[in-house]
């Protein structure tokens, strides 16, 4: 059992622990739920310190046989693309349950619990290396998610939950088929083996095969992303959703589905990747602009937000589809920028929200001047998302655009109008909500941030800044994952851009992901 | 004695009482239940809780004898019944239905006043009677099965004869049974009239040989589908289970949701994997029609039910409709993907009616999905294990329904029916908007009258919801065991 079984196992065990506890000592669950969930964070920082830079393949790996017939192994293992995400999931888990401390009054001990089952299918999501164990994961995902929207949620919670499962479900069962398929050609469920079986060309795939099983997986990820136009149960989930949900949601779950296209979609179906690779850019490109459009007239706060999400993950799809390293790293570096700075903007909503309980921007005004400290946290955020350079997103947004400008420049040119957008729609809200006359109703409700508060903010902003100021603390173990994925699409026969790597088609060389033979059981 | 000698082929051998060791007991213990009667049968409004005991008891023994009996394997009765890897599956898989249906109906019986012992009997001849069919190696000993079975069945769905809905419920069931049995046995005639034996082994010897009437063969096979769809109730012969499961006493719904079911299922693949093999591409399309119709009809018309009983009961024929898909894929992997999936169905199924039964109140009052309101705040345990049952018959991982489903269509898609494949998991997802309505009324609204009022668990009730939700999980984290199970047996008679 290595560190990274406990990161999964930890969360799991807690959920267990915290569902059996009684009804009576809610109070001690929740501090239960915390510790468990601050020792996943822990001994996730022992994946970072532990993570050795420049080895080829996964690190931290287990392979074990879960299920003997059919062969489904539990293989876990991690890279530099999962690494941080990895560290993302533990890392907000203990914010999203700090910010509930008071928010949360009823049915105390079963939010915890879902919370904690909720970081364990995400931890595993995005370290599962056998196709039908990623499956189980990306499932077990949606049934904590379900709960926390419909019990906690607000008042049109019901339709926004089931909404958001059955959009999923929709996307998964079609990636299920295509797994199996998958899995009766190459007659394992291992990632690795099937991607080597791929790259050898014991599995052919003609044409029509590999576009089919390609857009299968592809609908399932893209309607986590959300992709524009699979996006409609974006907002509804984010407005409804306790803020833990919120947050969770935007700033995890829905890496989950561009994690999926960089670790899937492309290594494994890299003709069909490239082949789509236009009309998917120009749906991110329409997704930025009209995400960011529809945010600027939102009314809600949290809609706002939800929409700047699907502007934001725009720019994500395009880096993973311009096929470039800076593209693609830029496009995993501003996942876990958005993942930081969506989370701390709704973390801040909910704040005003537990004040005032009105999410209407009309409702505010003022706000600076009786809660100057919650003000100023929230301008950092505000401009980190805006892509103030400093600040995270600047990094990710540039290298994004830097790769798509690279790819063709016409994409860049109209996915940078979605980062002025971005200031517009913003800004404009920072102005309304927190200058101007001071509303009445905020003299007497909102107050300043509580230490509580404070404990739960401040980290995030510590972040933005670090990740703004120094993303090489982060970037070069995502490089070197992004470039073993690269390597394994410009081996595809279509490529251009690398001519020299592309003559080597068809040749088996060792395994493309950088060995499966290496830590083979 | 000289007398086994001259008589060796008439008079069974030790061995061969031991392979059929699970249908005497339980008719031995059905008729000890009946003669008991008068003697400890009691006050009518107090009814006994002696023979439901006694009836467990004959189950969980014939559960022993069933494993028994398939360290022996082999044909018995001049190659009447045959017990192999399959009937001994599908034996223990009716025989532990029958457990959980005993177990669910002491606090209805009770509530409802009914007298137990006629109950509990009929309820282990119906299970003999599938015990029967399962193990037949003849087709006569499949119809003499089905009919126990189904006779049994017909009379439990009508049990409380005070109550209009029970009469209606059983007098459709016997009227479409009987006739849908009728088309059986015209399927049997046929057979017999061409090949001269009733007997599945020297059918299919008779059919492998070149030259067979093979267009006869389809005949009889279209009317004997037409009589197992009926049984299984797959569309477009589905229409009686909704109003025979909502009329029918819960506890008997769950039975007959569950164990007839598996068994007309068993002797399905039993005749047309096998003897029908030969024509096979010729009912494989009847059949992916059948599943196609019987997903769709079950899951679109689930959307719209507000009846509990009834809504399972469509989402029963949505289930049939999945494993036709294992049956259309006619493959070793399909009979054993139909075959897990049965015992899935089964616990999830009598799991989720095992609530109804807790819920519904004398006279069935409380049936509706709205009676669950605020399950989940009351009485926070029942609400959980129904929360893993309806996860299962969504198809979340980590449950029997997720792997079943999986199997399936795995199977279907090794058969290249990649296109029923998508349609069927697109109905899976379908399915869960209703399944999710279980789950939303149980933990998103406030309690509502039928929840305030409730009674604890009882001990009985509370197992036959704790055995089912812990073989759920189990099939969906550890499915290995039952997986080689199932597919040892599928490889009967090859």
């Amino acid at each position: 059992m290595n560190l990274l079984d406990l990161v999964i196992a930890i969360p799991a065990i807690g959920f267990l622990v915290a569902l059996i506890m009684p009804r009576a000592m809610e109070n001690i669950t929740r501090l239960l739920v915390m510790g468990f969930a601050l020792l996943t964070f822990v001994v996730s920082l022992g994946l970072v310190s532990g993570f050795q830079s420049g080895q080829a393949g996964l690190q931290f790996v287990t392979n074990k046989v879960w299920i003997a017939s059919p062969e489904i192994h539990y293989h876990v293992g991690i890279d530099g693309l999962s690494l941080w995400l990895i560290v993302l999931s533990t890392f907000l888990t203990p914010i999203a349950i700090l910010l509930s401390w008071n928010y949360i009054k009823h049915r105390i001990k079963e939010f915890y619990a879902f919370l904690l089952l909720l970081e364990c299918g995400l931890v595993g999501v995005f370290a599962a290396y056998d196709l039908f164990l990623f499956y189980t994961f990306w499932e077990v995902v949606l049934v904590p998610m379900y709960f926390l929207i419909g019990i906690w949620g607000h008042d049109r919670r019901i339709y926004a939950t089931v909404k958001f499962f059955l959009y999923t479900m929709v996307g998964s069962v079609l990636m299920l088929a295509a797994i199996i398929f998958l899995y009766i050609q190459a007659h394992t469920f291992d990632y690795e083996e099937i991607l080597a079986q791929l790259g050898s060309g014991r599995i052919a795939l003609d044409h029509g095969t590999e576009t089919f099983l390609f857009l299968a997986f592809f609908l399932a990820f893209a309607i986590k992303v959300p992709l524009f136009p699979l996006h409609t149960w974006l907002p509804d989930a984010h407005v409804e959703a306790p803020t833990a949900g919120s947050v969770m949601l935007a700033s995890v779950m829905l890496k989950m589905g561009t994690y999926g296209l960089v670790r899937f979609c492309l290594p494994m179906f890299p003709n069909a990747a490239k082949e789509n690779a236009p009309w998917i850019v120009i749906l991110a490109i329409i997704g930025i602009i009209v995400g960011a459009l529809v945010a600027m007239v939102q009314p809600n706060m949290k809609k706002l937000v939800a929409y700047s999400s699907v502007s934001h993950l725009g720019f994500v799809v395009l880096g993973i589809f311009s096929f470039t390293q800076v593209g693609l790293d830029g496009a995993v570096y501003q996942m876990l920028n958005h993942g930081i700075s969506t989370g701390a903007l709704f973390l801040l909503v909910g704040f005003l929200y537990e004040r005032q309980h009105s999410l209407d921007i009309q409702d505010y005004g003022g706000v600076a001047t009786v809660a100057p400290w919650l003000s100023i946290l929230f301008l950092i955020t505000t401009l980190a998302s805006i892509g103030l350079p400093t600040l995270n997103n600047f990094v990710g947004e540039f290298l994004v655009l830097q790769g798509a400008a690279q790819a063709n420049f016409s994409w860049a040119v109209f996915a940078a109008l979605g980062v002025i957008l971005s200031a517009c729609y913003m800004l404009w809200m920072y102005q309304r909500v927190f200058f101007g006359e001071l509303a009445h109703s905020v003299k007497h409700h909102v107050t300043d941030l509580s230490a509580r508060e404070w404990a739960c903010a401040v980290p995030l902003i510590v972040l933005m800044v670090w990740m703004g100021m120094y993303s090489q603390t982060f970037l070069p173990v995502v490089s070197e994952a992004n470039a073993r994925i690269l390597d394994r699409t410009a081996k595809a026969g279509l490529i251009k851009m690398n001519p020299q790597v592309a003559k080597t088609t068809g040749v088996p060389t060792n395994a493309p992901m950088g060995g499966g033979t290496l830590h083979a059981r | 004695m000289p007398a086994s000698t001259n008589f060796s082929g008439f008079v069974p051998t030790n061995i061969e009482l031991l392979r059929f060791a699970p249908e005497l007991i339980l008719s031995a213990a059905g008729t000890l239940l009946m003669v008991l009667d008068p003697f400890f049968g009691g006050d009518s409004r107090k009814p006994s809780k002696l023979f439901g005991h006694i009836s467990i008891i004959a189950f969980l023994v014939a559960l022993v004898g069933a494993i028994q009996a398939n360290s022996v394997a082999g044909p018995a009765f001049s190659n009447l019944l045959i017990v192999d890897g399959f009937a001994t599956y599908f034996r223990v898989l009716v025989l532990m239905v029958g457990v959980f249906a005993v177990l669910s109906s002491y606090l209805y019986l009770e509530r409802e006043s009914a007298d137990t012992c006629e109950y509990h009997a009929l309820l282990l001849f119906s299970v003999a009677g599938q015990c029967l069919m399962v193990s037949a190696n003849d087709l006569i000993m499949i119809f003499l099965g089905l009919e126990i079975s189904s006779i049994a069945s017909y009379v439990l769905a009508g049990y409380l004869r005070n109550d209009r809905r029970n009469n209606e419920s059983a007098l459709k069931y016997f009227l479409l049974g009987s006739f849908a049995t009728g088309f059986l046995l015209y399927g049997v005639s046929i057979i017999y009239g061409v090949t001269g034996t009733t007997k599945l082994d020297e059918i299919r010897t008779f059919l492998a040989a070149p030259g067979a009437p093979l267009g006869y063969v389809g005949l009889a096979a279209a009317l004997m589908l037409v009589g197992l769809g009926f049984k299984v109730s797959g569309a477009p012969f589905q229409v009686w289970a909704p109003d025979v499961y909502q009329g029918a006493p819960a506890p008997v719904s769950a039975f007959m949701a569950t164990a007839p079911k598996a068994a007309a299922f068993a002797i399905f693949l039993r005749i047309f994997v096998t003897d029908f093999d030969k024509i096979g591409s010729s009912w494989e399309p009847l059949i992916w029609m059948s599943a196609l119709l019987s997903m769709t009809i079950g899951n679109f018309a689930a959307l719209t039910q507000t009846n509990i009983k009834r809504m399972l009961a469509y989402s029963s024929i949505a289930h049939a409709g999945y494993l036709l898909v294992a049956i259309a894929a006619r493959s070793e992997i399909g009979t054993a993907a139909a075959m897990f999936y049965l015992a899935a169905y089964s616990l999830m199924n009598i799991g989720a009616f095992a609530v109804v039964i807790h819920i519904c109140g004398k006279g069935e009052k409380n049936v509706q999905i709205s009676d669950l309101a605020g399950l989940g705040q009351k009485q926070p345990v029942t609400a959980a294990l129904l929360t893993i049952f309806v996860l299962s018959l969504i198809g979340v991982p980590l449950t029997g329904g997720f792997f079943g489903k999986f199997y399936i269509f795995r199977s279907a898609l090794e058969s290249h029916l990649a296109w029923l494949a998508v349609l069927g998991l697109l109905n899976s997802a379908v399915a869960a908007y209703y399944y999710l309505r279980l789950l939303v009324v149980m933990y998103m609204h406030e309690p509502g009258e039928a929840t305030e009022k409730l009674e604890p668990l009882t001990p009985g009730l509370g197992l036959a919801l704790l055995l089912p939700a812990l073989g759920t999980v189990f099939l969906g984290i550890a499915p290995g065991a039952v997986v080689a199970a199932a597919s040892a047996g599928a490889a009967f008679n090859k």
